[in-house]
């Protein structure tokens, strides 16, 4: 209780340091002294270590397990394990919220630390700036998301926590996203800032893609752990569901990928600039409506921790407010930060650069329009309807051919013109292509014609990034994100057209055949948990060549709350995973079984580690720049 | 009358207007066949017009309906108000139970009966899709 109320009162000095700090730097540029007052470093810090103890405190709690905080009363409970006590903090609405703000003022002290070469006034605004969504944030948990509220009388347990979050993916997948998602607020401030003083050129450029590369890699992982959860949790073995809530991270992912590029081509030529802004300014609003989204109840998922309206009204006023500025702002300086008139010569990496932004956009658009469609028709007309895979299909995947294909020649045009001349080379990786995809097409046995020239383009851009980690002159962190991608699409396309699935509902002792598989039901067991009683059936299956893979696929049945969750038996090999399901249906004598053949489900994961690689090597490389 | 810069820009914003508008409207026009509506049994046997699109009907579980083949699964779809017999083969969620909310995707046979081709799943227990919340409401 009395810890609670700390908890609440060093919040509230966190907000108080923030205030300070805003109307330092408001006064600190009036004066026009070329000082920074030392004042505004000490509240900075201040603030983060107000957020810092809050955080920890209620940390505390709930390995504690303190039920007189009504959070920890809503999301925990005695007997879960302690690691799931500890990551429990932000697998609630209140928690989250606090773990944004803890990584909103990290962030902020980080870089004002480290942009100490950087004019005096652009630093000044984009603490000004950053303080705002701070303060905006402090206040929405402060009056509509308090972290601390108390109970009393004190209850003897607690609620429990959903059980589909306790597992260890979901547990790092909040703090990882993020960071992807704050990272934005960085940017976002910082081209505020460069557009009310005039920095926006090369070296803000140079500085900014930085923080670009820390979200886009945090983001990708975030979604990244997402999907793998979503994979072996919900139980239908798929991991992308096209769902809203996917949708709104997969949003300022585009728009972050296509501002890495973007930003790149006014780093080394100084032209995109109000391009780059508006990037920037798209990638972090995508960020706050998908926190609006999520909160306000309007989408249904496991994210939407409480349905209170107050709280999607004040993101939106404050979505409203932030808009509202950056438009003004924009309006206002763009003359200042004129354009070079420089002409971009149209075989140039420039001009690469522009399709791969068109490409973006399109991509960002259909998803958006997507997501956010149904929502206003459930306002206007109140139908109710839904958007499933197929829109995204018929949407996407004609355009990734010709995305693929300018992606595999992107990299080689050299900036500002491009002399193409005819080289052998060109004759040997299209008949190295032709020769791969004919073999993988007949391995596969693939007639569709759609399927071949997807995989015909994909294998012409692995063909052609390949060769460029030989060559020195070449960004191979750049390399490896683009060959990470290509595998991906790869994997996403063989793992689409050659996964199968059976569907049975049956009783121990009973088999069934899957293309050349035996699969025996062998028998059920019984088991207690501390907090859970699971039900494993034990299932074997024999293939042609007399070899034996034992699955054992859980129902468990966890005691607070009450919540049935099947755990997917999954058996992972190079080439395929298998994938089993049970489920009880009304009584215990016949079992659901879902069995699934998914051929190269490591390999997605795989790539898009290598994504996260590349994104992580460009980080580091570029801090050696620096010093 | 116009410089010849200001009707090339003229041109091009119109032209990119245009490009605009155009794909909105090839996207919304596509959108169309791909949306799925969501209807209550009652709404269902309401209806005059057939219909022979995907949809979801969503509402409760009927007591003792739910009976399976090693196959399918049969159960009732109610409101309360008018049912729907549902044919389903599939994997069914964990929290799919007699007496609970339910939303089933799939084609509509007649006015009494539905093939599902997939059950959407839910997150927990006290979990009620918006939709069946609002037509329970609604009785």
């Amino acid at each position: 209780m009395m810890l609670s109320n700390l908890g609440f009162f060093s919040l509230f000095l966190g907000l108080v340091s923030s205030f300070t700090v805003f109307f330092c730097s408001v006064f600190n540029i009036k004066k026009n002294s070329l000082k920074l007052e030392n004042k505004i470093y000490k509240f900075l810090t201040f603030q983060f270590f107000f957020v810092v103890i809050g955080f920890f405190i209620l940390l505390y709690s709930f390995f504690t397990s303190d039920f007189s905080n009504a959070t920890v009363y809503n999301n925990s409970h005695s007997t879960k394990p302690l690691f799931y006590k500890i990551t429990g903090l932000w697998g609630n609405h209140e928690g989250s919220l606090l773990l944004w703000l803890l990584v909103l003022t990290s962030f902020i002290l980080f870089f004002f630390f480290n942009s100490k070469n950087e004019p005096k006034n652009f630093r000044l605004y984009t603490l000004i700036f950053h303080q705002i969504i701070i303060i905006g944030f402090f206040i929405f948990v402060l009056k509509t998301s308090n972290p601390f509220d108390t109970l009393f009388p004190i209850p003897t347990e607690g609620l429990g926590l959903n059980p589909i979050l306790q597992d260890p993916a979901l547990a790092i997948h909040p703090p990882v996203l993020y960071v992807g998602y704050v990272g934005t607020s960085i940017i976002f401030a910082s081209a505020l800032a460069a557009m009310v003083t005039g920095y926006v050129n090369s070296i803000w450029a140079k500085n900014l893609k930085k923080w670009v590369l820390i979200s886009w890699t945090f983001l990708t992982g975030g979604i990244l752990l997402g999907s793998i959860w979503a994979y072996y949790e919900l139980g239908w073995g798929g991991f992308w569901f096209w769902d809203p809530v996917e949708n709104i991270s997969l949003m300022p992912w585009l728009s972050l990928t296509a501002l890495l590029h973007c930003i790149s081509t006014l780093e080394k030529r100084g032209i995109l600039k109000s391009w780059s802004i508006i990037l920037s300014i798209v990638t972090f609003m995508l960020s706050v409506t998908g926190t609006f989204l999520v909160r306000s109840g309007i989408l249904n998922s496991v994210h939407t921790f409480a349905n209170d309206p107050s709280r999607g009204i004040y993101i939106l006023i404050f979505l409203f407010i932030l808009i509202f500025m950056s438009f003004v702002i924009f309006l206002i300086f763009e003359s200042k930060n004129l354009e070079n008139k420089k002409q971009i010569f149209f075989l140039s990496k420039e001009t690469s650069v522009l399709i791969n932004n068109w490409f973006m956009i399109y991509f960002l658009s259909v998803v958006l329009i997507g997501t956010v469609y149904p929502i206003f028709l459930d306002v206007i007309t109140s139908e109710k309807i839904s958007i499933g895979p197929p829109f995204y299909n018929k949407l996407l995947i004609p355009f990734l051919v010709p995305f693929f294909l300018f992606m595999s020649v992107g990299p080689s045009m050299n900036w500002i013109k491009t002399n193409l001349k005819f080289e052998m080379s060109y004759i040997y990786y299209f008949l190295l292509t032709l020769i791969a995809t004919g073999i993988t097409v007949y391995y596969l046995s693939q007639k569709n014609l759609l399927t071949i020239i997807l995989i015909f383009s994909l294998v012409f851009l692995i063909i052609k990034t390949l060769p460029n980690f030989l060559k020195n002159n070449t960004n191979h962190s750049q390399n490896l994100s683009h060959l990470g991608f290509a595998m991906l699409m790869l994997s996403i396309l063989f793992n689409s057209v050659t996964s199968t699935e059976i569907i049975k509902n049956i009783k121990v002792g009973d088999s069934f055949i899957s293309k050349n598989e035996k699969i025996t039901f062998k028998k059920v067991i019984k088991e207690e948990e501390r907090n859970y009683s699971s039900i494993i059936g034990i299932f074997e299956i024999k293939n042609n060549y007399d070899k034996i893979i034992k699955l054992n696929p859980e129902i468990r049945i966890y005691n607070q709350p009450v919540i049935a969750t099947s755990e997917a038996a999954i058996k992972t090999t190079l080439f395929k995973d298998r994938f089993i399901t049970i489920n009880l249906i009304k009584d215990e004598q016949l079992f659901n079984v879902r069995y699934q053949n998914k051929p190269f489900m490591i390999w997605i994961w795989i790539s898009t580690l290598i994504i996260i690689f590349g994104g992580t090597f460009a980080i580091f490389s570029k801090k050696k720049n620096y010093s | 009358m116009y410089g010849k810069k200001v009707r090339l820009r003229i041109v091009f914003i119109i032209s990119i207007l245009t490009i605009i508008i155009l794909s909105v409207y090839i996207i919304l026009k596509l959108l169309e066949d791909d949306v799925v509506y969501f209807k209550s049994p009652t709404e269902i046997k309401q209806s005059s017009e057939n219909i022979t699109k995907k949809i979801r009907v969503g509402g409760m579980v009927k007591k003792d309906s739910i009976t399976l083949d090693n196959k399918k699964i049969f159960f009732i779809i109610t409101d309360f108000k008018n049912e729907i017999s549902v044919i389903f083969a599939g994997t069914v969620p964990n929290l799919f139970q007699e007496e609970k909310g339910v939303v089933a995707e799939g084609i509509l046979q007649d006015n009494n009966l539905f093939i599902a081709d997939k059950i959407l799943a839910k997150h927990d227990e006290n979990y009620m899709p918006p939709e069946v919340k609002e037509s329970l409401e609604q009785k």
